[in-house]
C-alpha cells in the first residue's frame, strides 16, 4: 500500500485535479467561447451538460454489448455531442427570432435541457456504464499517488488542443473571420453577404457539440457517474468564465485549469487535517475567481475582446 | 377598437396562446411518456387553479419569485445582468434573523419585523451593490460577479449555521436559532399565504412606479441605453449603478427575510432551493417589467404547484414538471417573436383605401 | 493505455429488474392510463376522500431527492414499495421535494386530493417547522417521520422512527480493522450532523476495539449531493495512505466507484453498493425499512393509532427488530474478520454490547463518557452527538 504523502499530497492534489476537474470547465467555455463570439449568449449550457452526461452514459451502457467495452463510451461521447447540438439548434433558431432575448431563451433551456436529462436519465441511475479509458502517462514513476494523478483522460488533452485551435480558427481562417464579423459588427457582415443567422445558427450547435462533450467527461470521466445531480453548476459557471477569460480561448484554457485545481484544495486541506472553515475552503473557487477578476479588471478595458453585438440583441 | 386596447389584446392573446401551444406539446410528451394527455392537463389545472386551497398554493410559490425577480429586472433597466438573486436572498435572510434573534421580544413583534425586514434589505441590497461596485470602480462583468457572490453566500450560510450561530438542538439540520413564535409573520387572514405574497406585490408595484413614472427611473433607463451619452448628459453613472444595484439585492434581501421570519423561522440551507433561479427566469420571461413579473410568478407557481399531481396521479417522474416549464417559456419567449405579426391586432391604416375600393 | 477497469455486471440482479421497472414507467409502457382517472375523483376538500380503492389504506411519502439516488431515498422507497405490495394498502409517492413550504404543499395535497391518513415525509428537515404545523391543523392523519425528536406536547399524531445504523458502522469499523494495512481508515461525511458523527465515531470505536492505534480521517463535503468534491476526498484521502474508505452522503455511488478505481477497500452506506466496487467493497450498513413500515400497517389495519396509544410514539430498534443489515463480505474479508462479525452481531441481537461504553475520550483528551458509564443506544445523549472520538482526525466544526 502507498506511503502517506503528509502535505505533498496538498499541491499533487490540486495538480491532479486540475487534470481530472477541469474537464468539462474545458470544454463548455471553449464552446461558449465560440458562441459567444458570434454574438450570442448560450446560457442554457449547463442544461446541455446535464444532457450530455446523461447521452454518454445512456449510449455507453447501451452499446456496449454490440461494440464492446472499448468503444461504447466514445460511442457515448459521441451521442453526448449529438444530443448537445440538438439542444443547441433549438437555442440558435428560438434566440434568434425577432425581439426574444438569448439570455432568457438560455436560462429556459437550462431548465428544458435539465428535466429531459432527468427524465430520460431515471432508467441509468442504476446500471453501471463502461468508462472512458485514460492514459497512463505516470507508468515511470514509482510512486503510485503519481500514477494516478497522472492517469489523464484522452477527453483532457483533447480539450487542451482544441483551445489553440479555436484561437488559430478566430484569428486565421476565412470562417473564423465570418464568425468575429457577424459577433462584432452584424451590419458590416450583412453587408459582406454574410448570413448571420447561419453563421449564429452553426456557431451555437458547433458550441453546443463541445459542450455535450463536457457532459460526457463528467460521467464517463470524472467523476465518472450518472447521477441527477452530477452537476453542481458547472456548466453556468463555465459559461460565466468565458466572461473571466475575455473571449480567449486561451485564457478560457487558464480560467478552466485554475477552476478546476481549486475544486480540490478543500478535500485536500482537510485530508492533512486543515479541518476548520471547510465550508470556505471548499468554496475556494468562487472566492478565487472572484478575487483574481477584481485585482486583473480595470474599468477601462472591461470590453477588450467583447463582441460587440454581444447583449445587444441585434 | 383603438389602437391601444388592440396592442393590449395583442399583449395578452399572445402569452395566452403560446401557453395553449406549449400545453399541446406537453401533452404529446405525457403521451409519448405513457400518460394520458386528458387525465394530466385536469390534473394540472386542478393542482395549480382549480380551486380556492390550490391558488394558495400557487400564490405561496409565487410570492417569494415576485421579490427575487426584481433584483433581475431593476439593474436590467440600467443594461446590467444580475444573477446574484440567490445570494442576496441567502444574506437577506442572515441579516434578518440575526437582526430578529439580537432583539428577541424587546420590541412589539411588529417592531421586530420591520427591523428584521429593514435588516433583510440592508443585506441583500449591500451583497448586489457590491456586484455593482465591483462592475462601476473595477470592471468586473457584473454577471460573474454575482454568480460568485452566489456561491460565497452560499458558502458562509453553511458555515455561519454550522458554526457560530447553530442552535445546538437543531441535530441534523444545522439551523440558527429560532425566532421567537410571537415575531413570525402571519398568514392574510382566511388563507394559509403568508404576508409575503403582500410585500411581493407592493414591491413589484413600487419598482413599476419608480422606474416608469420617475425622473429617477427615467435616469437610469437613459443610462441603460447608452452609458456614454448618459455621462455626457451628466448622469452620476455611478451612484446610480449603486442604487439600482441597492434596491435590487434588497428586495431579493426581503424575499429571504419573509423565509425566515413566516416559513421557517430560523436560518438553514433551506434559504437555497432555487427561488433565485427562478426569479432570473421570470425577469427575463417579463421582460424586466415589474407588474409582468407578478403575473409570470403566479404562471410559475402555478406550473410548480401542479409538479407533484404529476407524480402521483400519473406515475410520471418528478423531472417531469422541469420539462413542463422548460415547454412553456420557451413557448412564451417564441410568442415574444410574433408581435406585429397578426394583422387582426394591427391598425388598419392601410385599410380606408382598401374600404373604398371595395364599397 | 489501457481501459479503466470497468466492475463485472451480475446477470439479473434486483437493480436491473428495478431499473426494467423505471423504464417501463418513464417511457410509458402501457399500465397507468387508469391512474389518473381514479385520482380525478377526490374532487374534495379538507375531508379525506380517498383516491384509490374504498377501504384501501392510502400511505403517502415524501422524498427530499430522486427515488433512485443508490442511498437515502431509495432506502425508503425500496420500504415503500414493500408495503405498496401489501393487500389493502395505497401508496402514494412525491420525490424531490424541497424542505420549504413546498413540502407542506404536498402533504396537504396528499390528505385532500389522495386521501392520505399515514404520511412518510422521509427527510430530516422537513420536521421543524413543517410537519408540526401540518400535524396541528390535521389532527386525525398520522405523520411518521425519520430521525425526528418526538417531544412532549408536540401533537399528538406525530411519530418518529429510526434503526441505530451506527451498529452496522461499528460492525463495518470491524471489518475494517481486520483488512487494513495502513492501519488509517477514511470517511467522507457531509456534514457535521449528529447522525453523521455518530456513524464516524461508531465505526472508528469498532475499528479501535481491534487495534487501537487505528486512526480515521474525517473529510467533509459540505453539501448532501456534491460528486466532485467526494470524489476528491477519496483521491486525496488515498495519496494520504488510506486504504479503507467508507462515507455518510446521500448517494455514495461516486465515493465507491473512485476508491474501486483507486484500488482500495470501502465499505458502503445505506444500501448494498457491492457491485459498484466488485473487488474492493468489504461490507456496508444498509438501511432496511421495510420491516418498520410493514410494522405501521399492521398496526394500522389493526385499528391501532398514535392518538389512541396503540402506536407508540418514538419506535427505534437495532439488528433484533430488523432496521438495518449488513451487506454480504466482499472477497477481501478474511474469515477471522467475519467470525468476529458473527460473534458482534449476536451480541447486537440478544443486547449485551454498548457501543458507547465509558471510558471514552473525545480526540482533544477530554473524557466524554465516564470509566462507569455506558450508553443504551436509546440515550438521547447519543441522538445529539457533537463531539468525535479519540482517534477521529477530524473537527466538527
Amino acid at each position: 500500500m502507498a506511503e502517506a504523502l503528509g502535505w505533498l499530497g496538498v499541491p499533487l492534489a490540486i495538480a491532479a485535479g486540475t487534470m481530472r476537474g477541469s474537464t468539462p470547465f474545458l470544454f463548455v467555455s471553449l464552446g461558449e467561447c465560440l458562441t459567444e463570439k458570434s454574438g450570442k449568449i448560450n446560457l442554457g449550457l449547463e442544461g446541455t451538460l446535464l444532457t450530455g452526461a446523461m447521452s454518454a452514459y445512456a449510449i455507453s451502457y447501451l452499446a456496449q454489448d454490440s461494440v464492446g467495452e472499448f468503444l461504447a463510451p466514445w460511442l457515448g461521447v459521441l451521442a453526448a455531442g449529438l444530443a448537445g447540438m440538438v439542444l443547441g439548434a433549438i437555442h440558435g433558431w428560438l434566440s434568434q427570432q425577432p425581439r426574444v432575448s438569448d439570455v432568457a431563451v438560455g436560462i429556459a433551456m437550462i431548465i428544458f435541457g435539465s428535466g429531459i436529462a432527468f427524465f430520460l436519465g431515471k432508467p441509468f441511475i442504476q446500471p453501471i456504464a463502461p468508462k472512458l479509458m485514460t492514459l497512463d502517462l505516470g507508468a515511470w514513476s514509482n510512486v503510485p499517488q503519481l500514477q494516478d494523478a497522472l492517469r489523464i483522460s484522452p477527453l483532457f488533452l483533447l480539450g487542451l488542443a482544441i483551445a489553440p485551435l479555436l484561437r488559430w480558427f478566430f484569428k486565421s481562417t476565412r470562417w473564423g473571420l465570418f464568425v468575429r464579423a457577424v459577433g462584432d459588427s452584424p451590419e458590416a457582415a450583412r453587408a459582406m453577404g454574410i448570413s448571420i443567422f447561419k453563421v449564429r445558427m452553426l456557431s451555437i450547435v458547433a458550441g453546443s457539440f463541445l459542450a455535450g462533450i463536457g457532459g460526457a467527461s463528467l460521467s464517463l470521466y470524472y467523476p465518472g457517474v450518472w447521477t441527477e445531480r452530477i452537476s453542481t453548476g458547472q456548466g453556468l459557471m463555465a459559461v460565466a468564465l468565458v466572461i473571466f477569460a475575455r473571449w480567449n480561448p486561451i485564457n478560457c484554457l487558464y480560467a478552466s485549469l485554475l477552476f478546476g485545481g481549486a475544486q480540490a484544495l478543500g478535500p485536500a486541506l482537510q485530508s492533512v487535517g486543515v479541518d476548520s472553515f471547510y465550508y470556505i475552503f471548499n468554496a475556494a473557487p468562487y472566492i478565487l475567481t472572484l478575487f483574481i477578476a477584481i485585482f486583473t479588471c480595470s474599468p477601462q478595458k472591461t470590453l477588450v475582446g467583447s463582441p460587440g453585438a454581444l447583449g445587444t440583441n441585434k | 377598437m383603438t389602437a391601444i386596447a388592440r396592442q393590449k389584446l395583442e399583449a395578452i392573446c399572445l402569452p395566452m396562446a403560446a401557453i395553449l401551444v406549449a400545453l399541446l406539446l406537453f401533452g404529446i410528451f405525457c403521451a409519448l411518456a405513457g400518460a394520458n394527455p386528458l387525465g394530466v392537463y385536469g390534473s394540472i389545472y386542478r393542482a395549480a387553479f382549480g380551486q380556492w386551497s390550490a391558488w394558495q398554493n400557487t400564490l405561496l410559490r409565487a410570492s417569494p419569485l415576485m421579490l427575487s425577480a426584481l433584483c433581475t429586472a431593476l439593474p436590467a433597466h440600467l443594461g446590467l445582468v444580475i444573477i446574484g438573486n440567490e445570494g442576496a436572498l441567502i444574506m437577506g435572510g442572515l441579516g434578518a434573523i440575526s437582526v430578529g434573534l439580537a432583539l428577541g421580544t424587546s420590541l412589539p413583534p411588529l417592531g421586530v419585523q420591520v427591523a428584521m425586514a429593514l435588516a433583510g434589505m440592508l443585506f441583500g441590497g449591500v451583497w448586489i451593490a457590491i456586484a455593482g461596485a465591483l462592475r462601476h470602480y473595477r470592471g468586473v462583468n457584473e454577471t460573474i460577479g454575482s454568480l460568485l457572490l452566489n456561491y460565497i453566500a452560499i458558502a458562509l450560510l453553511n458555515h455561519l449555521v454550522g458554526g457560530p450561530m447553530k442552535d445546538p438542538s437543531s441535530l441534523n439540520k444545522p439551523s440558527t436559532f429560532p425566532l421567537a413564535d410571537l415575531n413570525m409573520l402571519g398568514t392574510i387572514p382566511g388563507t394559509r399565504i403568508h404576508w409575503g405574497l403582500v410585500y411581493g406585490l407592493v414591491a413589484c408595484a413600487i419598482a413599476y412606479v419608480l422606474m416608469q413614472r420617475t425622473t429617477f427611473g427615467f435616469a437610469a433607463r437613459t443610462a441603460g441605453g447608452n452609458i456614454r451619452a448618459a455621462r455626457i448628459a451628466g448622469l452620476p453613472v455611478g451612484k446610480l449603478t449603486l442604487a439600482i444595484c441597492f434596491l435590487a439585492g434588497s428586495c431579493a434581501g426581503l424575499a429571504g427575510m419573509v423565509e425566515v421570519a413566516a416559513v421557517h423561522g430560523r436560518a438553514n440551507e433551506s434559504l437555497n432551493v432555487g427561488y433565485g433561479y427562478g426569479g432570473i427566469l421570470v425577469a427575463f420571461v417579463a421582460r424586466h417589467n415589474p407588474l409582468a413579473g407578478a403575473l409570470v410568478s403566479v404562471l410559475l407557481g402555478g406550473i410548480l404547484a401542479s409538479g407533484g399531481i404529476l407524480q402521483r396521479s400519473h406515475d410520471l417522474p418528478d423531472a417531469t414538471v422541469l420539462v413542463f416549464q422548460g415547454i412553456v417559456f420557451l413557448c412564451v419567449l417564441y410568442s415574444e417573436s410574433l408581435y406585429g405579426r397578426f394583422a387582426i391586432f394591427q391598425e388598419r391604416e392601410a385599410l380606408p383605401a382598401s374600404r373604398k375600393a371595395t364599397v | 493505455m489501457k481501459p479503466l477497469r470497468n466492475p463485472r455486471r451480475l446477470p439479473v440482479s434486483r437493480r436491473q429488474v428495478l431499473r426494467g421497472l423505471l423504464a417501463a414507467s418513464a417511457f410509458g409502457a402501457a399500465t397507468k392510463l387508469t391512474g389518473c382517472t381514479a385520482a380525478s375523483e377526490g374532487e374534495g376538500e379538507g375531508e379525506t376522500s380517498s383516491g384509490g380503492g374504498s377501504e384501501d389504506l392510502v400511505v403517502g411519502f415524501i422524498y427530499v431527492g430522486p427515488k433512485d439516488d443508490f442511498g437515502y431515498n431509495q432506502a425508503h422507497a425500496e420500504g415503500a414499495a414493500a408495503i405498496a405490495a401489501l393487500p389493502g394498502v395505497k401508496i402514494v409517492e412525491q420525490a424531490s421535494v424541497p424542505e420549504t413550504t413546498e413540502v407542506q404543499e404536498a402533504m396537504r395535497e396528499m390528505i385532500d386530493i389522495d386521501g392520505a391518513t399515514l404520511l412518510f415525509p422521509t427527510s430530516f428537515g422537513y420536521f421543524d417547522p413543517h410537519i408540526l404545523e401540518l400535524a396541528a391543523e390535521y389532527p386525525d392523519v398520522q405523520f411518521f417521520h425519520a430521525g425526528g425528536l418526538y417531544e412532549d406536547g408536540m401533537p399528538d399524531n406525530i411519530g418518529s422512527y429510526f434503526g441505530y445504523i451506527d451498529e452496522a458502522q461499528y460492525i463495518a469499523g470491524i471489518v475494517a480493522a481486520y483488512t487494513t494495512a495502513t492501519k488509517k481508515l477514511g470517511f467522507v461525511a457531509a456534514k457535521p450532523i449528529p447522525q453523521a458523527i455518530r456513524n464516524i465515531n461508531s465505526f472508528t470505536l469498532g475499528a479501535r476495539s481491534i487495534d487501537p492505534e487505528i486512526t480515521t480521517q474525517l473529510v467533509f463535503t459540505g453539501e448532501w449531493v456534491e460528486p466532485v468534491k467526494e470524489a476528491e476526498a477519496v483521491n486525496s484521502m488515498v495519496d494520504q495512505g488510506i486504504d479503507v474508505i467508507t462515507c455518510h452522503v446521500d448517494s455514495p455511488k461516486v465515493v465507491m466507484e473512485t476508491a474501486e478505481r483507486r484500488g482500495v477497500y470501502t465499505s458502503g452506506y445505506h444500501a448494498n453498493q457491492a457491485e459498484l466496487a466488485p473487488e474492493g467493497y468489504l461490507t456496508g450498513a444498509e438501511w432496511d425499512w421495510t420491516s418498520i413500515y410493514t410494522q405501521y400497517v399492521e398496526w394500522s389495519q389493526a385499528g391501532d393509532t398514535l392518538m389512541n396509544g396503540g402506536i407508540p410514539h418514538i419506535v427505534r430498534g437495532g439488528l433484533e427488530s430488523g432496521f438495518w443489515k449488513l451487506s454480504p463480505f466482499g472477497p477481501a474479508v478474511s474469515d477471522e474478520a467475519q467470525q468476529a462479525v458473527e460473534a458482534i452481531k449476536e451480541q447486537f441481537a440478544d443486547g449485551s454490547i454498548a457501543i458507547y461504553k465509558g471510558e471514552i475520550k473525545d480526540n482533544e483528551g477530554n473524557v466524554q463518557i465516564e470509566a462507569d458509564k455506558e450508553f443504551d443506544q436509546k440515550a438521547v445523549e447519543l441522538e445529539t452527538m457533537d463531539w468525535l472520538v479519540e482517534g477521529v482526525e477530524g473537527k466538527v466544526s
